[in-house]
């Protein structure tokens, strides 16, 4: 069971850590909890585990590193493989794959700080305002959760955006903001799961805090949606799914505008604490947390399944 | 630990959390922070230099002296010291408090004094016994974080008053009592930490300090004065307490032993007019009964021992050279456009940053650093004030730590502050060129770094590349420097 690390995330992970080690001690497995540090591949090496399961979010633990280590290793793992992982933690990267597959994602531009402190990039950003309009959206390439996510109304407020933005990571993308409801596809071994919707309260932003208490984000489970849109909403998913290579389980979000199912990300490896949305579509499935922690770990001991 | 099976309760479902939602009462509603607590949960990595905390330094307290202490009590009071005691306190306890409040001046009654778990409990009957939901409490901006949650609890409409050099700005506090007088509401009190605040590390001048008490008296409105860090002094002349100005009438005072004996103790205190007391110590009953007994034994031993004095002497030296070095390291590392408090005592220095600069991201920037401090937001109950602050402490960790501590911020905010400018047009040359056809970095282009089985498609479809402007289209961009960022 690794969890925690050093990523921001890392309160996230402990918390959906405690969860699965707790449902797989009801199941009879014996987990062995690592908060993953400097001593992890000794104590892997040491302990020589069936099957590691990675419950760690944000770069460390959900960017390919430590599954590159599991493959090294030769441990089977959950979750998605090591270029599935790089694909999804790389927003950038991520939107060029589903561009390249034909999956619907909201325009972007990309911008390192390079291209900035070196390359004068500052004067390039007036064609923002015809590609993409205002307001739009400034967000880390790499980061999870809304974490450095800001939204720009005017030209006046992108240099800010920006710095914050490159608080978290050395590379942003502008993306242009699409207006509609906020969905969310769990896919497990390839199928996928019922639509969560996230309902903001009191006109928050689904925004980090939102994310993780209780209370402050209301869902709904199957999202109210006609056949012909949640078909389309699946569909996008699913092209993500696949586009981004990922296997054993992930999250997509979407926003559904005007125009149908835009992706916003992938999560290779979402939350699994007491609010998070994979248990939540899981549980409308008919499946307890047990049985989702089963199926994962099926999943990861026979990728054939997938 | 591992041997306990189930030791954790079930999953929470859906349909519990729908459950448990509907039971909360609303004043869950405005309780707060938990990117923050997530952040939080990184700086307590051990590798993490913390100038974030609040704690004073306790290494130095002779670990023999306590090993003594704690032998006398078993020896001596055993039954007494595991039993419950009273809601008000021992009154030994009491007689160590006044000896503390006398170094200050202060010579309360005893009647008025309730010993707490802590100056937080303090302020959480204060609250308890006068806030009704909606009702105005007024204190500082900045003020101490710590109230923030406890004003919010109780549903407070919280006005913050802003701070300069010389403490609350008492003329704006006017001005807020007359806009309230004139809607017919009357705030319930005035929260503020006069000297070397948390966080600002500003003290009430004393002239403040009057007109804040004459306020009380004119408006009949209460005064909490929190006092947890007044013999912290390390210059300036001492300045009368407001409880001593005022005499205890308009005055509830809180104190605290957390910074001159032990957090971990914790014993706390609240001073107030004895109608005000009678419903605290009602209060009080319901919260906890009454105050760890073993806790006060230790402090009657501890104040027995005459040493106290000595021991606050000493923390002061190692407080005002921490100061010294952090002071130091500032204006080595910190940009031109920042400016920071110099405290004469306490253990905060607060430091204000550029406007565009928000703190909380830069936390996230400094943690990759291995370095930690509050961001300002956690000061204001507004989401929004303060973003562009924080709050650092030089009481908890040694001089290296604070220099480096403090190098590694500086470093961070100098990679912001340059960001910025190569953001912003005022900065940049008249002539600054377009980006060239083909220059490196931009997307498509950085798949160097990505592991080797990572395939990145050739990009397709408009509008994601950054395409440069052709030499004609060169945009004139509407950036501006922000105002008053200096």
């Amino acid at each position: 069971m690794l969890k925690g690390g050093r990523s921001l995330e890392r309160g996230v992970s402990l918390r959906s850590g405690a969860r699965v080690e707790d449902a797989l001690e009801r199941l009879g497995h014996e987990p062995l909890p690592i908060d993953a540090g400097g001593d992890l591949v000794k104590r892997l090496v040491a302990e020589q585990p069936d099957v590691v399961f990675v419950a760690m979010h944000g770069p460390g633990g959900e960017d390919g590193t430590v599954q590159e280590l599991l493959e090294i290793l030769g441990l089977p793992f959950t979750g998605p493989g090591v270029a599935a992982c790089a694909r999804c933690i790389d927003k950038v990267l991520a939107k060029h794959e589903l561009r390249g597959d034909g999956v619907p994602t909201p325009d972007w531009f990309a911008f390192n700080e390079t291209a900035f402190r070196e390359l004068g990039a500052a004067d390039a950003l007036g064609e923002l305002e015809q590609r993409l309009g205002f307001p739009l959206v400034v967000k880390p390439s790499r980061g999870g959760s809304a974490l450095g996510v800001k939204f720009a109304a005017s030209w006046f407020e992108v240099p800010e955006a920006l710095v914050s933005a490159f608080s978290y990571d050395e590379r942003v993308l502008l993306e242009r903001f699409v207006e509609g409801r906020e969905l969310a596809v769990s896919v497990l071994g390839g199928e996928p799961l019922p639509i969560v919707e996230a309902i903001p309260g009191d006109g928050d932003r689904y925004d980090f805090e939102a994310r993780y208490e209780i209370g402050r984000t209301g869902f709904a489970c199957p999202a109210e949606l006609g056949e012909a849109e949640a078909a389309a909403v699946r569909g996008a998913a699913l092209g993500a799914y696949a586009a981004l290579g990922c296997s054993g389980f992930s999250r997509v979000d979407l926003i559904l505008g005007q125009d149908g199912p835009q992706v916003l990300e992938v999560n290779a490896i979402p939350g699994l604490t007491d609010t998070s949305l994979l248990p939540q579509a899981a549980e409308a499935a008919g499946m307890s947390f047990e049985q989702l922690v089963e199926k994962i770990l099926e999943l990861a001991l026979k990728p054939a399944a997938a | 630990m591992e041997e306990t099976p189930h030791r954790r309760r079930a999953h929470t479902r859906s349909r519990d959390l729908e459950r448990y939602a509907g039971l909360f009462a609303a004043r869950t509603g405005v309780m707060r922070s938990s990117a923050m607590r997530d952040l939080m949960a990184v700086t307590a990595r051990p590798e993490v230099i913390s100038l974030a905390g609040g704690l004073p330094d306790t290494s130095t307290f002779p670990a023999s002296t306590f090993a003594a202490q704690m032998t006398r009590i078993a020896q001596e009071s055993t039954a007494e010291a595991l039993q419950y005691g009273p809601t008000e306190g021992f009154a030994e306890t009491v007689d160590c408090i006044l000896e503390v409040m006398g170094a200050e001046g202060m010579l309360p009654d005893p009647d008025d004094v309730i010993v707490t778990t802590g100056g937080q409990q303090a302020i959480d009957l204060v609250c308890k016994t006068l806030v009704d939901p909606g009702d105005v409490v007024i204190c500082e901006a900045p003020t101490y974080p710590g109230a923030v949650p406890v004003f919010c609890s109780y549903q407070a409409e919280t006005i913050q008053i802003e701070c300069d050099g010389d403490g609350m700005r008492i003329d704006e506090l006017e001005a807020v009592l007359e806009r309230l007088d004139s809607e017919g509401r009357r705030p319930k009190f005035v929260y503020t930490v006069p000297s070397f605040q948390n966080p600002a590390g500003v003290t009430m001048s004393l002239e403040r300090r009057r007109r804040l008490v004459e306020l009380a008296r004119l408006h009949e409105l209460l005064v909490v004065e929190d006092n947890p860090y007044g013999l912290l002094r390390f210059g300036g002349e001492p300045l009368p307490p407001l409880y001593q100005l005022d005499g205890g009438d308009f005055v509830i005072y809180i104190g605290t032993l957390s910074k001159i004996l032990s957090p971990g103790i914790r014993l706390g205190w609240a001073v107030a007019p004895p109608p005000v007391m009678e419903k605290i110590v009602l209060g009080k009953q319901a919260s906890d009964l009454c105050t760890s007994t073993l806790t006060q034994h230790f402090v009657r031993e501890y104040f027995g021992e005459g040493r106290w004095r000595e021991y606050i002497a000493d923390l002061v030296e190692i407080y005002r050279g921490r100061r010294d070095v952090m002071i130091e390291a500032l204006r080595e590392h910190f940009p031109a456009q920042a400016s920071w408090t110099e405290p004469q005592g306490g253990l905060f220095i607060w430091a204000t940053l550029p406007e565009y600069i928000d703190t909380s991201d830069l936390l996230a920037k400094a943690l990759r650093e291995d370095v930690a401090f509050v961001p300002g937001q956690a000061a204001f109950v507004d989401e929004g004030r303060g973003r562009n602050s924080m709050r650092l402490n030089f009481s908890g960790v040694g001089d290296e730590e604070i220099r480096e501590g403090v190098r590694r911020i500086g470093k961070a905010i100098a990679e912001q502050v340059d960001l910025y400018d190569a953001l912003t047009v005022e900065n940049r040359p008249e002539d600054s060129p377009g980006m060239p056809q083909g220059s490196p970095g931009m997307p498509g282009r950085e798949a160097e770094d990505m592991p080797a089985d990572v395939k990145t498609k050739p990009s397709s479809g408009p509008g994601h590349d950054l395409i440069p402007p052709g030499p004609d289209e060169g945009a004139v961009l509407p950036f501006r420097r922000k105002e008053g960022t200096a």
